[in-house]
This record gives structure tokens, sequence and C-alpha cells, in this order.
């Protein structure tokens, strides 16, 4: 596994398969890099959604276009970043998915989601693509060590 | 896991029983696809078991939503029985517990229809 070099990249295809495939590579990292199960779950979780909204709103399938998943793990931060090559997204119509107006919407909850299990997450839209990156502070028996000797 | 779902009647009402991934793609549209059946059967009463739902995305979560109006748009209603803790927890996140009928207990959820 390359994140024992602090870093890995992947391309990948706009398709279902690359969904899976980003969760399943994520669920691997944050298990390796000592995440209790259930933040391995939110980490693998944000990653698909943040994968689903690059494959399906971002490169909108096609097969021309690639999405970039990086893992970086620097200092006591899991550093997720993914890329996709669409028109990029205006912020200002992210829908609040627990407004009541919004509650019975069939979509609108995948950034929601993402914010809710990750302690950061951007957005950089740009008009050849969007930039997410979510981070996860480790708080593993390691950086609790580290915390309480300073 | 891929989604697999089974249908049984229990005093009118249609139980479904769900397993394994309601994901973007083939769990969300199994999903769709069975209770647009029991509807088109004209079985108006229907229970989703989740107690074999190890996951759900936000596709899955959407589906959800997309049963419950669609049921109740039919004059139905559609309750959810034995969730997991994980889906349990992202319907809080989401507000969605006050939205559905959540049942832990089979023959309650089943008497619960008028």
């Amino acid at each position: 596994m390359a994140m024992t070099e602090q870093r890995v990249s992947y391309t990948l295809d706009s398709s279902l398969e690359t969904i899976d495939n980003a969760e399943e590579k994520a669920t691997i990292i944050a298990t390796e890099l000592g995440f209790p199960e259930d933040e391995v779950m939110q980490i693998s979780m944000a990653v698909r959604e943040g994968a689903v909204n690059a494959v399906l709103h971002g490169n909108a399938y096609a097969e021309d276009k690639k999405v970039m998943l990086t893992f970086e793990r620097i200092g006591d931060d899991l550093i997720i970043t993914i890329r996709d090559q669409g028109t990029g997204m205006d912020l200002n119509k992210i829908p609040n998915p627990l407004a009541p107006e919004n509650l019975l919407k069939t979509s609108g909850r995948g950034i929601f989601l993402m914010r809710s299990f990750m302690d950061v997450v951007e957005i950089r839209p740009s008009k050849t693509g969007t930039e997410l990156k979510l981070i996860k502070h480790v708080r593993g028996p390691s950086a609790g060590a580290k915390e309480a000797s300073q | 896991m891929t989604m697999k779902v089974s249908s049984r009647q229990v005093d009118g009402v249609t139980i479904v029983d769900c397993s394994g991934r309601i994901t973007l793609g083939e769990g969300s549209v199994i999903l769709r696809d069975t209770v647009r059946d029991i509807l088109a059967k004209g079985n108006k009463k229907i229970v989703l078991n989740l107690q074999n739902v190890n996951y759900i995305d936000s596709s899955g979560i959407g589906e959800l939503v997309s049963a419950f109006t669609t049921t109740k748009n039919q004059g139905g209603e559609l309750k959810l029985l034995n969730l997991t803790k994980k889906v349990n927890d992202l319907l809080q996140i989401t507000k969605l517990y006050t939205v559905f009928d959540v049942k832990d207990d089979e023959a309650a959820a089943v008497k619960s229809f008028k």
C-alpha cells in the first residue's frame, strides 16, 4: 500500500465502478491508518458521496473525463482530494436538506453527509472541474499521546 | 454485497425483507422496482424490513423517500422496520426519522396500519 509513502493517487473512469472502487480504497486506507470502525465508515461514505458527485454531476458519466482521487497523510490529518473534469458547480445552489421544504426531496444530501462525517470539507469549483477536499483528523492513541505531551 | 429483496403477505400487509446495500445503481433500482410492482398489484400497505441492510448512501436514502412519497401519493402507507444502527443514525442525521414511521417489531408494524 502506497500510503506508507504518505500519498497515493488514482485516475479513475467516470463509471459506477469508480464509486465503489473509491469507497473501497477509502475503507482500506482509513483502516490502515488506525481510525476506529465508526470513523472508517464515515470516511468511506464521505468519499463515496464525493465520487458520486464527481462521476454523476461533474463528469456526467463522460467516457473521456476522469476522476482523480488522492489520499494523503499529513501530520495528524488524512486529506482526501477528489477532482472531476466537469464544468463546475454553483455553491450558492447547494440546498439545505434539513429545511422542511427539502426533507422529502430524493436528492441533495451528499454534501450534507460529507460535512457531517468529515472535519473539513472544501469545494473549489471551476469551469474545468470541481476539486473536493475532505479532511479527517486522526484521533488514535498516537495522536492523543502527542496532544497530552504538549 | 448487492441488494436482495423478497416479499411476503402478513394480514394484508406486504412486508419486503431487504438485505445488502441500498446504494446508487442496482440497489436503488431494485428497491424502486419492488415498491412499484407492489403498488401496481393494488397492495398499499407496505413495510420495508431493513434488518439486514448494512449500508445505505444518499441515493439509497433518496430511494427510501421516493418509495414513501410514491406510496403515499397512491393512497397507501409505507413504514420502516428493524433499522440497523447505521441506517438509524443516517435517518437521524438527515431528520428523516421524523418523516418515516419506524417500527422495531413486525407484529406491531402490521397492526399499526389503519
